[in-house]
């Protein structure tokens, strides 16, 4: 039932959000930089994802081309194939998709992390032992899943296309070449521009929500495995809404 | 071991020789409807050993955060080496942090890091403390040595039994070398034998480096080994105070149920 209390608290961990990201913008930018620690965050999350990311990023390159080619084959027109799967993918698919692996990946990791860590109350330890924390873990954390997403969307883009290519290598005998120019030349910086500036918000939104749900933890075990679902569940819902949000505003800048 | 003058006198000994270095008064923090402390007082005196004894849920942890700055009274007045802890910012709390050490109840070390990267986690930011440290080397391994875990120094805490981590957890806390230590239950979920052994750390600790220690405990054994003075948490207040004795033979009901075995 969705009675009142439910809308409450959902108003309420709105606002608890919102607080949570106006202190990573006050902390990300006074001393002490935590480089080495985000370096090492840069690394674990890129290495965490990277071979998800590229598995899930083939198949959809192969499952887009084996279901579109009959289409496009009834209208006599497969040379279009390279264009339109590559449109396709840098536009929508390939950010989504890998935006949604890697919130299944990272936010629940982060969730979880830190929940037991707050459960555990090594963050307390931390607070004692005259490192801020949020600092330490948060702003790291956050940082490394905004630049790292960007760059596993551009890798992931990549495979899809060359998972693309092996099917119509197969199916249709074009070479390496030909396809990747074909693909290339369909996109236009309309294309490319505001796709990956989105993935950027997209990173930042999964770290920030695996953080914040993270860092909150309820005391207890259950906690932390509320932690992890919960982020997976708020990352996915808030990276539909910023792409809705994102579509729209590049609607309005580039389509008119 | 345990003197048989009265309380009262022996508290009278102690403050008049002595000047307190912590100083709790009137101590309120509630959560919601949940009233857990009610107007606690206490003073501890330089070097010597109080207990805080309270059933589960009693407020003890809760009054031992507001210590450290951990959690935030309601109202009431701190104040650790004549600071008002209360009315610091972040940078001086931060820098009275160093000169009180906290034992976790569940020793918290970061479990992501080597027992060597624990203990070296508090001096990256207190290095001032100590001048510019370039080789943590020699501090990390005093400390481990002090509770005798030398041979751990590249474990991680997973690879460590119960009575370890607590030790490791109490080297963590004397690597700042402070002057007073804020104990949090220290032989909870131990065996009786490995909380003999890190009780007779403690008073080894004590004696060694002359550190006040708050302990907080329910366990009657570490209570009369290491307390010279005993409070009792009771419904939010410091019920009752006296000395291991005194309170163990006391009529009090309330009182009789922390020493019955
Ligand atoms: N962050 C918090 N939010 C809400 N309630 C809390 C919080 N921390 C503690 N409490 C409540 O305060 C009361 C005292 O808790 P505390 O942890 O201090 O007990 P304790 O005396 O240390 O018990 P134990 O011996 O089991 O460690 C409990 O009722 C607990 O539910
Ligand atoms: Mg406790």
């Amino acid at each position: 039932m969705m009675g009142t209390g439910n809308i409450e608290r959902f108003f309420i961990e709105i606002g608890d959000f919102s607080y949570f990201t106006k202190r990573f913008f006050k902390e990300v930018f006074t001393r002490p930089f935590e480089f080495k620690e985000l370096l090492k965050q840069c690394y674990n999350i890129g290495n965490k994802s990277l071979l998800l990311v590229s598995v899930t990023a083939f198949i959809i390159g192969l499952v887009i081309t084996l279901q579109t080619r009959p289409t496009l084959q009834e209208f006599g027109a497969e040379a279009w194939m390279p264009s339109m799967v590559s449109i396709s993918i840098i536009r929508e698919i390939g950010p989504v998709i890998i935006a949604l692996t890697f919130a299944g990946r990272i936010a629940s990791g982060i969730g979880a992390e830190l929940g037991s860590m707050r459960v555990t109350e090594q963050i307390d330890a931390m607070e004692v032992s005259g490192t801020n924390p949020f600092k330490y873990l948060v702003v790291t954390r956050v940082v490394a899943t905004t630049l790292m997403l960007p760059i596993l969307v551009i890798i992931g883009d990549a495979i899809a296309l060359y998972g693309s290519f092996i099917v119509e290598n197969l199916k249709g005998d074009v070479s390496l070449t030909l396809y990747f120019t074909k693909a290339i030349n369909a996109l236009s910086y309309t294309d490319i521009i505001p796709a990956t500036i989105k993935t950027f918000f997209f990173g930042f939104a999964i770290g920030m929500v695996g953080c914040y749900k993270g860092f909150n933890c309820e005391k207890g075990t259950v906690g932390v495995g509320l932690a992890a679902n919960s982020a997976v569940v708020f990352a996915s819902m808030l990276l539909f809404i910023l792409d809705f949000i994102a579509v729209f505003i590049t609607d309005i800048f580039f389509e008119i | 071991m345990i003197s048989q003058t009265p309380y009262s006198q022996l508290k009278r000994d102690i403050a008049s020789k002595k000047h307190p270095i912590l100083k709790i008064e009137n101590l309120k923090k509630a959560f919601g409807d949940n009233v857990v402390l009610d107007g606690f007082n206490l003073e501890l005196f330089e070097g010597e050993n109080l207990v805080i004894m309270g059933k589960s849920g009693s407020g003890k942890s809760v009054m031992i955060k507001c210590l450290i700055g951990l959690t935030e009274p309601d109202s009431g007045y701190v104040e650790i080496m004549g600071k008002d802890l209360l009315s610091l910012n972040q940078t001086e709390l931060n820098e009275l942090r160093t000169e009180v050490g906290f034992l976790f109840q569940g020793s918290a070390l970061y479990d992501s890091m080597t027992v060597r990267e624990n203990l070296e986690f508090p001096l990256r930011r207190h290095k001032q403390k100590f001048g510019v440290v370039n080789d943590t080397t020699p501090l990390v391994e005093e400390a481990l040595n002090n509770v005798g875990l030398l041979s751990a120094i590249n474990l991680m805490p997973a690879e460590l039994s119960g009575g370890m981590k607590r030790r490791i957890a109490l080297a963590r806390t004397l690597i700042l070398k402070p002057k007073i230590i804020l104990y949090d239950e220290p032989t909870s979920g131990l065996d009786p034998i490995t909380s003999k052994e890190i009780i007779e750390l403690m008073r080894n600790i004590q004696r060694q480096y002359n550190t006040s220690s708050l302990i907080i405990t329910h366990d009657v054994d570490c209570a009369r080994v290491v307390a010279e003075r005993i409070i009792l948490l009771i419904d939010g207040i410091n019920y009752a105070e006296g000395s291991f004795n005194e309170l163990s033979n006391s009529k009090d009901e309330k009182i009789r149920a922390f020493f019955k075995n």
